[in-house]
């Protein structure tokens, strides 16, 4: 071991300093200092507009900041392509649903092991995907851990909002992330198919790292281990769920007419 | 778009055709309508060249209005090796590719950053720069072009004889069709049509996007440059209209009649586009009054394309 893995295993697993971006007049993000423990999962909230998608536009890579870095698992991925912070051990999911509707819920996943550097290149000419049972063995036990084995077979398009949900988490999770962007996994699911959710993350969050952006404030107190508030593009709060809670900045940004 | 999926009748029925199409000469010799074999040829080349478009633009998504670079680049590599001295298709036909498809790596670098009309536009700007380069080319022959002094060979048969020449396309044009449909049932396959749904996804699930999209364009452009070299041996002459952006679109009509992303839909529309002019045009000059109705027949009443009213089964998303 050398000092410098050393440091990497005590530094959080993802680590945001100073990221600021403007778009035309407006300060979507202003000097963000965020952290991921390794481990945790980290909710961050906010109200309509604060810049929570855009945030996890840089984070993920689909945006790149003006200014400020990123670093995940010890390195800095500030200037990393989307694709590449993948391989870095960084996945997410849509705020939309955004599965393959065509493919059946098996392909989907067999498509996201495909993608991972452990399965090898995709770039083979020949050999018939349907032939390739490693790739399916192992999306079959992501779509396990999701709750949709009997779904394996049914196609994306034909599964209901919360399966779609679900089947995209397994997606996510093919990739084998460190950890894993959940863009409002809550989104439009009724009650039920909430609740489900909520289990579903608490049981993930055993195995991988959780950055959670989601409205559905029960949801959040009950996942999260800390909770970071951002209000017009600038964090206000990081903490603990109770500290959150009884912070009187949130109180008077957001939280007030929530709880 | 569905996924590319092998049918369970496919692999019959292609047989069949193939094994029409091997005692098609003989038969049109026999009926002393030898004539028809020179067009059966050329309903092959650009059954080939239409096909390399469907994997650019049917499974890849790349709507790409500079395909005819990659086909013309073809012809005139045939035709500058025929003058060269280099008459072995064997060599002849795998520098074509390689040139073609080299011409459409660069292209591909540069114009697949850009996305939508943008890539059409610049796509469209390589070919046109192409299309002017050889017209000033007096080297080349210029506006007349650059003919062969006679046909080259293949693997030491003459192609002077249209038979001969007939079933070099047959075989290559068979061989590339079981390459593309291999192809597209493989990780390749599976992964250029997955782009071409949601680019965005296939970022996230880490794959390279950009990479995929450029070997699937620089394939594309190499196919057609093969069937640009055999067009120059059934003609005689590597001709600057090739190049011209018309061409592309014809190719893209072609494409379109037969099926976008139907494997056999370049297969189908050259043959149903070339049909139609020959045998329209001993009537009626202004043929293309009917094939813009065609269209818009086909449009309105099989929008998929041809290859798709033999394909039920595939009526997803």
């Amino acid at each position: 071991m050398t000092a410098a893995t050393n440091s990497a295993k005590n530094a959080p697993l993802l680590d945001v300093r100073g990221l600021s971006r403007r778009f035309a007049a407006v300060d979507a993000l202003r000097d963000v200092n965020f952290s991921v423990e390794a481990g945790e999962v980290h909710a961050l909230i906010g109200p309509n507009g604060a810049g929570k998608t855009t945030f996890i536009h840089h984070v993920s890579g689909a945006l790149q900041a003006d200014s400020g870095s990123i670093h995940f698992a010890g390195h800095d991925v500030t200037k990393l392509s989307m694709h590449r912070r993948v391989g870095a051990g960084m996945a997410r999911s849509y705020q939309i649903t955004n599965v393959f509707l065509g493919l059946s819920a098996l392909d989907n996943v067999a498509l996201a092991v495909q993608g991972r550097p452990d399965a090898g290149s995709s770039f083979r000419f020949w050999r018939p995907v349907r032939t390739e049972h490693a790739l399916f063995d192992a999306a079959a036990g992501y779509l396990e851990q999701v709750g949709l084995r009997d779904k394996q077979q049914s196609i994306a398009g034909n599964l209901s909002h919360g399966e779609q949900r679900a089947l995209e988490l397994a997606m996510a999770l093919a990739t084998q992330p460190k950890m894993l962007l959940l863009d409002e996994p809550m989104a439009g699911t009724g009650p039920e198919e909430s609740a489900r959710m909520v289990e579903l993350i608490e049981h993930l969050a055993r195995h991988v790292t959780i950055l959670l952006v989601e409205h559905d404030m029960d949801a959040v107190f009950r996942l999260a281990d800390r909770i970071s508030v951002l209000v017009n593009g600038q964090l206000i709060c990081t903490g603990t769920p109770d500290a959150v809670k009884n912070d009187a900045g949130v109180r008077r940004a957001y939280l007030g007419d929530h709880l | 778009m569905a996924f590319y999926r092998p049918a369970r009748w496919q692999k019959p029925f292609a047989f069949t055709v193939l094994c029409a199409l091997l005692a098609l000469p003989g038969l049109m010799e026999i009926f002393d309508q030898s004539y028809y074999i020179g067009f059966a040829t050329r309903v092959l080349i650009f059954a080939l060249a239409a096909s390399s478009l469907n994997l650019v633009l049917g499974f890849g998504g790349m709507v790409s209005l500079g395909h005819a670079a990659f086909f013309g680049i073809g012809a005139y590599v045939a035709a500058i090796c025929q003058q060269g001295g280099i008459v072995e298709g064997l060599l002849a036909f795998p520098l074509a590719m390689g040139v073609a498809g080299l011409f459409a790596l660069l292209v591909g670098a540069l114009s697949l950053r850009t996305r939508g009309v943008y890539f059409i536009m610049i796509t469209l700007a390589f070919a046109q720069m192409v299309y002017y380069l050889f017209i000033s080319a007096r080297a080349w022959g210029g506006d007349d072009g650059l003919p062969l002094s006679e046909r080259m060979q293949f693997a030491g048969l003459s192609l002077t004889d249209d038979k001969v020449l007939f079933y070099v396309a047959l075989g290559l044009l068979t061989a590339i069709m079981l390459l593309l449909g291999r192809l597209a049932d493989a990780r390749f396959g599976r992964t250029i049509q997955a782009i071409r749904e949601n680019e965005t996804r296939m970022e996230a699930l880490g794959y390279p996007v950009f990479r995929y999209r450029l070997v699937c364009f620089a394939l594309g452009g190499a196919i057609a440059g093969l069937a640009g070299a055999l067009l120059a041996n059934l003609t005689g002459l590597a001709s600057p209209a090739l190049l011209q952006w018309t061409q592309s679109g014809t190719l893209l009509v072609m494409v379109i009649i037969g099926g976008v992303g139907y494997l056999y839909g370049g297969v189908v529309g050259a043959l149903v586009l070339l049909l139609l002019e020959e045998f329209l045009l001993g009537f009626f000059a202004h043929w293309h009054i009917v094939l813009g109705l065609l269209l818009i027949g086909i449009v309105l009443f099989a929008p998929k394309g041809v290859a798709a009213l033999f394909d039920k089964h595939r009526s997803q998303p």
